[in-house]
Order: C-alpha cells, then structure tokens, then sequence
C-alpha cells in the first residue's frame, strides 16, 4: 500500500462518539481540555457535543452533563486552528438546531442518515450549505448497502449541496474488501469536487487496517478518536492512525507524539470503562449491530437478569438501525418472558 | 335507520385511497366525492370504479357539488400549503373539515383524548397531528390523567416503504408537529418527538415506544389501569394497536412498548402509521357525523 505523500485530514471523535462511552457526561471542564488539546496538536477538527448529535438529548439515548449550547459555546471561542463539527440525525435534531449550532461558530455540519434513507436530509443539506457551512452527508450503517446502491444515496446527498459524503461503519462490521469496494466505488462515481470521508468502529480491531484502506481506496478525511474513546470497542484509535500513516510518509496535520500524549495523558484517565474489543464490542461488529448500543444493552442485561450478548444478537436478527434504542429494553424484556 | 352523512376526501393519494376504502364499510358516512388533481392517478380510478363522483379539477372542481350533493364533511390529505387554500373555501361553504396535512389550522384532534371536546366547541377544522402522535398521545394523556407528567418523550418506528416522499422531504414537520401536540394534547409539561425510519426486508410494523417522567413518584397501580383502559379506546378504531411490553417503572420514569398493525385496506399491515392515521380521522368523522344526525343537521 502506497500513501506516499497523501495528504490526510483527520478528524476527531472523542466529544461527540466518545460521548456514548461517557454516557454523555463529559463535562464542561474536560471538553475544553481536551479539544484545546487536540488543537494544540494539529488536528483539523473536532466534532462535539451529544452522542446522538444535536437534540439527542432524551430518555432513550440519555441526557448529558450540559446542553448542547453550552458545549459549543465553551469550546469553539477557544479553538486557535481546528474547527468544530456537529453531527444532525433527521429524525431527532431539526433545522432549529442547525441554525443554533451556526449562531455559535460552528464550521462543519455533518447530516447523518441510515444509509438507505438519505432523502431526509434534503432540508438540512439545503440549509448547511446555504449558511455557508462544511457539509457533509454521513451515510450511517454502510455495511448495509451494495457499493453501487450506496452511491445511489450519496448522490442524493451531493445533489442537496454536500461538499463530502462519508462511508459510515457505524457497526464496527466492514472488512477491508468492504471498505475498499465502497470508498472505490463513491469516489469513480461523486464529483471530483466532493471529498470522501471514512468512519470507523475497531469491534473487529480494523480501525486502522480499514482506515488506511479507505484512504488508498482515495478517501480524504478520517473519523477516529485519541485512545480510541468513542461508542462499541471504539473508533479509529486516531494516535495509532496517525504514527502509521506518518510512517507510511502520508500528511496529516497532527503531530505524532503530542496526539500520543493526549491519548494516554488525557482520554484514557477520563475512561469510565477500558475500551476495547470485548466479547459485547465484538458482537456489535460480528453481527452488525449499532455500535452506540452498547452500553444501554449492558445496563437492560443487568437490570433484566439477561445475557447483553444475546440482546445484542437479537437486535442484529431484528436489523435494527441507529436511534431504534428503545428496542433494547423491549428486547430485553421479551427475553426475560422466553425465560419463564 | 338515520341517514349516513355525505362526505368529500380530497387528495388522492395512499392516505386518500384508504381512507374511501374505510369509508365505504362505515355505518355513519357516505364517500360521495374524491378529488384528486391527476386524472390517471390510481387513487381517482379506484374511487371511480369504487361508485365515487371523481374530479381531477382539484377544491374547484368540488365546490359546484357541495350543496347539490350536501357534503357535510371533508377530510383533506393533500398538503399544507394546499391545504390552507382549501380549508377556506370549505369553510365558505360550510363545511367542517378533517386535516390529515401538518398544516394545523385547527386544533389537534386525538379522538380517544379530546375529540369530546372539540366536538362540543363546533370546531370548523380539526387536525390529526401525525402518525406516531395518534399512536402514543393517548398513553401519554393516560399517564397525564393519573398525576402530572414534567417531560413526555415518544420515538416512533416506521418501515422505510411506509414513508411517503411527503414525510421524507419534511421530517422536521414530525418531530416539531407531534412535540407539540404531546403538550397540549397529551398534557406533558415539556415534549420530544422522534421519528426513525427502518429499511429491513420483510417491513417491520409500526413501533412506538413512550416514554415519561412524571414529578412525582408514579402511582403504578392507577397508571397501569388508565394505560389499559386507554389501550382498549384506541383499539376500538384501530384494532392492531397493541400493548408490546410496559408500563415498566424505573423511578420516575413509566415506559410504554407499543406496535400497530394496519388493517391492510389499501396499504399493507406493516403500515400500521398510515392505518392509524387514516383510522383516526374516520373515527373523527363517524363522530362527528353521528352529532349531525342526532341534531338533525343533516336534513
């Protein structure tokens, strides 16, 4: 594999997916902390604020430790270079939030959808790009749809006014091939314009192999997170991404050792559990299931006497898709009558 | 035996169409117009074959009839921008109007909640709010006439084929138009609504799942009774509404797991969202009409 010379956006994840680790309470003090940090170090941007994006804030995905307002009204004043993304699902955050969310100075919106659904987005692609604003079209759950039909998607998104349309590993399930055969296919198929971009989850420990395919596949911009604080086994260990592509004599904007030292200095004491491939993180990514699940399934095992693997499981079985966590406790609860 | 009331459906879509299948088997009103706006649409052709007067005119093409024909009631599934337009010139005729658009001229009707109520008031216009609104309100309303409810949150499930183009272009309508109306209607001091669109192969049913926090320690035993007797109300109009698993109490927290299945007139059951939709405003109509015949506003 040849990146020589490839220049590589990185973009970090530790205050938005990392958000599902902390069940959504990271505090204001450690946000700043941490993305004042990860600005120091050269990291383009950064993307913060409720796991589940704007508005996410609810009983089924948790509330947090502090609105999304005074997340962005903290961080983005004290940003030098990086810039401040947030993430819009359609579905749970509205255009209100967008508008919110620009009044504060944010750079880079990225509208997420189930990667066969990206017709929702139309309204809120119109309007990020209309204000002026990074626009990316997040196609969530990419292991869902063929290459070809998953271009069908991102074309839509292009056409409402994307400038980047990411391929979404929201379950931590692509293998190399996978990626490759998406990225490939996105990038023949897009504008030259539109930059591609690659999310990953490590379930299956591919974080890095499946990011470094995506960007020789001709990806421009990688989601990881330092220490890889993010939901599931976490995303792309963005430290580890980073020394390796340097290695490979690629261009990121981050240096290595300070993206280390923030990994091991600052992430990995905020962790309430380690994060890593367990035998729950490793269901998510062998059945498919979304990633962000994680936690609310552990916590309905405990409470209901039940196996979170079977949850999980059962939640694949079903093709649930992100957002659907209220199925958990249902699910939950109908193992607890199987049990009987 | 009274005589059924006229009624007009305009908009020919799948809600429409539905809709004029329900209408036909009802023992209260009688479809006599269907107004579309493209003479090859299916929806026209089955209300023509189906023994309706049919005019791809639009409202225009409707009003000529109105006195002829004594259409009494309307239900409008067309759009809100049209649907403005349309409400006037109902209005100027006399005519009392169900609006299955988001447009919400009138006030929010959820028949086992405040439909009472609205009927009392003489309201020219009721709205339906939308499907997961007609789907969790009631149990939200439950659970508010036990002990107040601080927060009301619904999340809503519907298979991808179910979502129509409508639905799809607008779904901040959704979230924003059912938040509201689990307030007003449902009684929650602070609503959230969400919507999530699932693509599976076979389509799943409509899901729906509610959640409140009530201020006070949840009364288990009053709030189990209330939820169940409402469950019984909806399941008068929409017998595919069904109890999946809760009331589960967790604090102050009462969780409701709900699934509802259409009755596969012109959609499949999987669509259980447009089912009770088009099943809530007949019921508004059936109501509405049965009032009309006791006051001998028919005539």
């Amino acid at each position: 594999m040849n990146l020589q010379g490839r220049k590589i956006q990185l973009h970090d994840m530790c205050l938005r997916d990392g958000m599902h680790a902390k069940r959504h309470q990271i505090s204001i003090d450690e946000m700043v902390r941490l993305s004042t940090a990860l600005d120091e170090a050269g990291v383009e941007r950064i993307e913060i604020a409720h796991g589940d994006g704007l508005g996410g804030a609810s009983v089924n995905y948790g509330f947090a430790a502090h609105t999304d307002e005074e997340y962005l009204q903290a961080v983005i004043p004290k940003m030098k270079q990086a810039k401040v993304s947030v993430l819009l699902l359609p579905g749970i955050g509205t255009v209100d939030h967008l508008r919110m969310a620009h009044s504060y100075g944010v750079h880079t919106v990225r509208v997420a959808a189930q990667c066969t659904e990206a017709d929702v987005t139309e309204q809120h692609i119109n309007l990020s790009r209309q204000l002026g604003l990074d626009t990316v079209g997040f196609l969530m759950m990419s292991h869902m749809l063929e290459p070809k039909a998953l271009l069908k998607q991102a074309k839509l998104m292009e056409s409402y006014g994307a400038n980047c349309i990411y391929c979404t590993d929201s379950a931590g399930y692509m293998l190399q091939d996978d990626v490759r055969s998406r990225i490939e296919t996105l990038r023949e198929g897009l504008s030259p314009d539109t930059e591609i971009g690659f999310h990953g989850h490590h379930n299956m420990a591919l974080g890095v192999a499946n990011s470094l395919t995506a960007v020789a596949s001709g990806a421009d911009r990688i989601d990881g997170s330092a220490a890889g604080l993010g939901a599931g086994a976490g995303n792309t260990p963005l430290e580890v991404f980073n020394a390796v592509v340097t290695r490979m004599g690629a261009k990121t904007n981050a240096n290595v050792f300070k993206l280390m030292a923030i990994a091991e200095e600052i992430v990995v004491p905020m962790m309430d559990q380690p994060i890593r491939v367990d035998r729950d993180s490793l269901v998510l990514g062998y059945a498919g299931v979304y990633s962000s699940f994680l936690l609310h399934a552990q916590r309905a095992a405990k409470k209901y006497g039940v196996a979170s693997e079977d949850i999980l499981m059962e939640l694949g079985r079903m093709k649930t898709v992100g957002g659907q966590e209220d199925m958990i406790e249902d699910v939950a609860l109908n193992l607890t009558k199987a049990m009987k | 035996m009274t005589k059924k009331v006229n009624v007009a459906l305009i908009g020919s879509g799948n809600i429409g169409t539905d809709l004029v299948i329900k209408a036909l088997r009802s023992q209260y009103i009688n479809p006599v117009w269907m107004v579309g706006i493209d003479e090859n649409s299916d929806g026209l052709m089955r209300a023509k074959a189906a023994g309706l007067k049919t005019t791809a005119g639009g409202i225009d093409g409707l009003l000529a009839h109105i006195a002829a024909d004594n259409i009494k009631i309307a239900f409008d599934a067309t759009s809100a921008y049209v649907h403005a337009e349309n409400n006037t010139k109902l209005a100027d005729h006399g005519v009392t109007v169900i609006d299955l658009t988001p447009a919400a001229i009138g006030p929010f009707c959820v028949p086992p909640v405040n439909l009472e109520a609205h009927l009392e008031a003489d309201e020219p216009n009721v709205n339906m709010v939308t499907c997961g609104g007609q789907a969790t309100i009631p149990i939200i309303a439950a659970i508010s006439q036990v002990q107040p409810v601080a927060y009301g949150e619904i999340v809503a499930t519907i298979a991808s084929k179910s979502a129509g183009p409508g639905t799809r272009k607008n779904i901040d309508e959704f979230t924003r138009t059912t938040a509201s109306a689990i307030e007003s209607v449902g009684k929650a001091k602070k609503g959230k609504a969400i919507i999530v669109l699932n693509p599976a192969e076979p389509p799943l049913m409509m899901r729906d799942t509610v959640h409140c926090l009530t201020e006070d320690e949840p009364d288990q035993a009053a709030i189990t009774q209330s939820i169940l007797r409402m469950i019984e109300k909806v399941q008068a109009y929409v017998p595919g509404y069904r109890l999946k698993n809760g009331p589960v109490f967790d604090g102050n927290r009462v969780s409701v797991f709900l699934e509802v299945a259409g009755l596969g007139d012109y959609l499949p059951t999987y669509a259980g969202n447009l089912d009770i939709m088009t099943a809530s405003a007949l019921r508004t109509a059936e109501m509405l009409a049965q009032k009309m015949q006791s006051t001998g506003e028919t005539k």
